[in-house]
């Protein structure tokens, strides 16, 4: 019996790409990806032959003029005198502190939240279910708004506390000044500055970076001296004490940096209209803060106790029967294991909260929306091309924010072997 | 917010721009029946709606007076309230039909913006507000104060600029709006506000205290206000600056709206007929009919009629004349003569 071995004539025919089903769904795909860079296209067309009617075509050259306004916040050396493209770094450096900020704080909040609404004690939990339940159910800018009314009304003008029959009087020993526009702290000086390390585009101040490095290096050599107390541990037996060498590791490095560089605080002081000296912190940079953490929080909390309900209830029990206390079954078993579940939503959480930072403006707090998207684009007119920096900007920020958690993530997913 | 205008303008403008620049604004406005009018979100005295809800103002009786000249009514108006953020974007991609809204007459603006300022209704400048209290006297003494002033405006450079050249420091308090702004520099949230100095009286006027708070005398800029219109159609930009000028030479030749119906007809000033249309038909040369101005200052009287109704000195705004007097009497106003 000879088997027909029919063999597929080789050639191609035009019609195959319509009724082959091997290359039917390639000449879709083709086609209406054509069709929407046709109709992008049709739309950035006409939308530049429009300004260009209207004599206002897309031209960048205005980030190189003078800026001409004023911040009042800057992290980096700014003037009136330095361009819009240096106005727009300080947005950025704004913008990106209050997500900094706002993102730490809103997760340690929503992890203590999160946990604290499982709590079998009845009034904590409902405590936590009333503070998530209002906190995510309220749109954010009323949140803002509330908590800068309150800081606007109820503090005092920094004219209360002048003179001898003041009507208010500084806080915590006299060193802090909670006004209804900044709260006034002591803040540490050097004696001995080493100066400015001028990196072309900014000035980073020499002190700053070694106390960063004094935290950061102490921070690391805490962490390998309790991982060699766990293998000693594991090889022996016995845990050497370690409490001792993990306080001089945190504080010995910051403390050494502090005497030689000759730092003292700097208590505030009334003069003329404001408080002059220490640190003041504005009440927009407070307020934004406070409700942007408190809203994620409440979210983050969600996600938590989502993520704990995701781990099997025999998990708990396994523990328990091991005779691990409540609280080391939460730290050791159920928190590492819910962590799969919870980093990739709450990285959603943290670029959420990067962009809602936008509602700065709503506040005064001078972000990139504030002076790229505000007062540069209203000084210049250059509305599309600030709003298409804008966007970028932001684009640029959630890509790393995302980069950055998705590298943690990969640490702590499961491992498949 | 501001995104979401930003982007509807966008698309405005680019669906609709090239249809909308085929046609004339005067076209689209009569085709219309009803004509757009930018003015001010809420500034007493010069727009701001009533106990009633109808807009009224100094800015207001310029769109009245338009709206009488090219549609015959003074009441077929839709007062769009554009914010100091997003007035220009309004007009330029043509949600508005002109814009009056206290917006300062500058080089960038006219030519860079590619609007077109057709004349100036008030010579303004900025000043400053503080609590009487406080105990200053001269703007001099402001070094190391917090002041409150709307973003997106002049005021923001002339006050950098204003520092700079004084050698003081200040902490600015950025807001949106005057209300706003108003809020902040009652709470004492800023030292002092700033803005225009008419501004400043409208914004006083509203307080319920408004003896505990002084203008100072400093007027550290110009600010000449006035009406803008598109760039390129030059003749819609004529209605709107001669509409004002009929507003002003009406005031300067005695029509008021009490005497008009009757020097329409008696005057034996060449100037008026010419004016009030009993004459020449000065009208058709900018696509109008004969009785336009007529119509314009009727709608709520002359330049000094306008003043007085609305922030002059027996309002509670209490502004003088000053600059804005006739240049007869000492002030700024001159209108071309209509021949």
């Amino acid at each position: 019996m000879a088997v027909i071995t029919d063999e597929p004539k080789a050639g191609f025919r035009l019609s195959m790409l319509i009724y082959d089903t091997r290359y039917r769904s390639i000449t879709i795909q083709f086609v209406v990806l054509l069709l929407v860079m046709a109709g992008a296209a049709w739309l950035i067309d006409n939308l530049l032959r429009n300004l260009a009617a209207l004599g206002r075509g897309v031209d960048f050259s205005f980030l190189s003029a003078r800026a001409g306004y004023d911040i009042n916040q800057t992290l980096v050396e700014y003037t009136n005198d330095s361009t819009h493209a240096r106005a727009w770094l300080i947005g950025l450096l704004n913008t990106l502190l209050i997500a900094f900020l706002g993102c730490i704080a809103a997760t340690v909040l929503g992890v203590i939240a999160g946990v604290l609404r499982l709590s079998n004690n009845w009034v904590v939990g409902r405590l936590m279910t009333v503070y998530v339940e209002i906190f995510r159910n309220i749109p954010l800018l009323l949140w803002i708004l509330m908590i800068y009314a309150i800081f606007t009304e109820v503090l005092p003008a920094p004219n209360a506390f002048r003179g001898e029959d003041a009507t208010s009087t500084m806080s915590l020993f006299g060193t802090t000044a909670f006004t209804n526009r900044y709260t006034a702290i002591p803040w540490v000086i050097f004696d001995n500055s080493l100066g400015w390390l001028n990196l072309g585009f900014i000035q980073i101040s020499i002190d700053f970076t070694l106390v960063v490095a004094a935290i950061v290096g102490g921070f690391f050599l805490n962490r390998a001296l309790i991982a060699r107390a766990n293998r000693i541990q594991e090889a022996t037996g016995d845990r050497p004490a370690t409490w001792w060498q993990s306080l001089l590791a945190l504080f010995g490095p910051i403390i050494a940096v502090f005497v030689l560089l000759g730092g003292h605080f700097e208590v505030p002081e009334l003069r003329g209209f404001n408080f002059t000296g220490g640190l003041q912190v504005s009440n927009s940079l407070v307020a934004l803060w406070l409700a942007l953490t408190l809203y994620t929080g409440a979210f983050i909390a969600e996600i938590v106790r989502g993520g704990i309900n995701a781990i099997s209830r025999g998990q708990t029990e396994a523990a328990y029967a091991l005779g691990l206390r409540p609280n080391r079954t939460m730290n050791l078993v159920i928190l590492p294991q819910a962590l799969r579940v919870i980093i990739p939503p709450l990285i959603s959480q943290y670029l959420n909260l990067t962009k809602n930072s936008s509602l700065a403006i709503a506040v005064g707090y001078m972000d990139v929306r504030g002076t790229l998207g505000g007062i540069t684009l209203n000084q210049t007119g250059r509305g599309l091309e600030a709003m298409l920096l804008l966007m970028l900007t932001y684009l640029c920020v959630s890509l790393t924010i995302s980069a950055v958690m998705n590298v943690y993530n990969r640490s702590v997913k499961l491992k498949e072997r | 917010m501001k995104k979401s205008v930003f982007l509807g303008t966008l698309a405005a403008t680019t669906l609709f721009a090239g249809i909308a620049a085929a046609q004339s604004t005067l076209e689209t406005v009569k085709a219309r029946g009803e004509l757009n009018c930018g003015v001010n979100t809420g500034l007493v005295g010069f727009a701001a709606p009533d106990a009633n809800g109808n807009w009224q103002g100094f800015d207001v009786a310029v769109c009245k007076a338009v709206a009488a000249a090219v549609l015959g009514d003074a009441s077929k108006v839709v007062y769009i309230p554009t914010t100091s953020a997003d007035r220009f974007e309004q007009l330029t991609s043509g949600k508005i039909d002109f814009l009056v809204r206290n917006s300062t007459w500058t080089y960038s603006r006219d030519n860079d913006l590619k609007m077109d300022f057709v004349g100036v209704n008030y010579y303004d400048g900025q000043g400053f507000m503080v609590r009487k209290d406080l105990g200053v006297s001269s703007a001099k003494e402001l070094d190391g104060a917090t002041v409150c002033i709307q973003t997106g405006t002049t005021t923001e450079l002339n006050l950098a600029d204003y520092f700079k050249a004084n050698n003081m420091t200040y902490t600015a308090v950025p807001v949106e709006t005057n209300a706003e702004g108003e809020q902040q520099y009652i709470a004492g949230a800023c030292d002092a506000y700033t803005t225009d100095a008419s501004g400043l009286a409208a914004t006083r006027a509203a307080f319920a205290d408004p003896e505990n708070h002084i203008i100072l005398p400093e007027i550290i800029s110009k600010e000449p206000l006035g009406p803008a219109v598109r760039h390129g159609d030059n003749q819609w930009g004529d209605i709107i600056r001669w509409t004002l000028n009929a507003l002003i030479a009406a005031e300067e030749y005695g029509v008021t709206s009490a005497n008009i119906d009757e020097l329409a007809t008696s005057s034996q000033n060449p100037e008026v007929q010419r004016l009030l249309g009993s004459s020449d038909d000065l009208g058709a040369m900018m696509g109008l009919d004969k009785e336009w101005a007529k119509r314009a200052i009727k709608a709520s009287g002359n330049y000094g009629e306008i003043f007085e109704a609305t922030i002059g000195s027996a309002t509670p705004i209490g502004l003088a004349r000053g600059l804005n007097a006739q240049w007869t009497q000492g002030g700024l106003l001159y209108a071309p003569p209509f021949r």
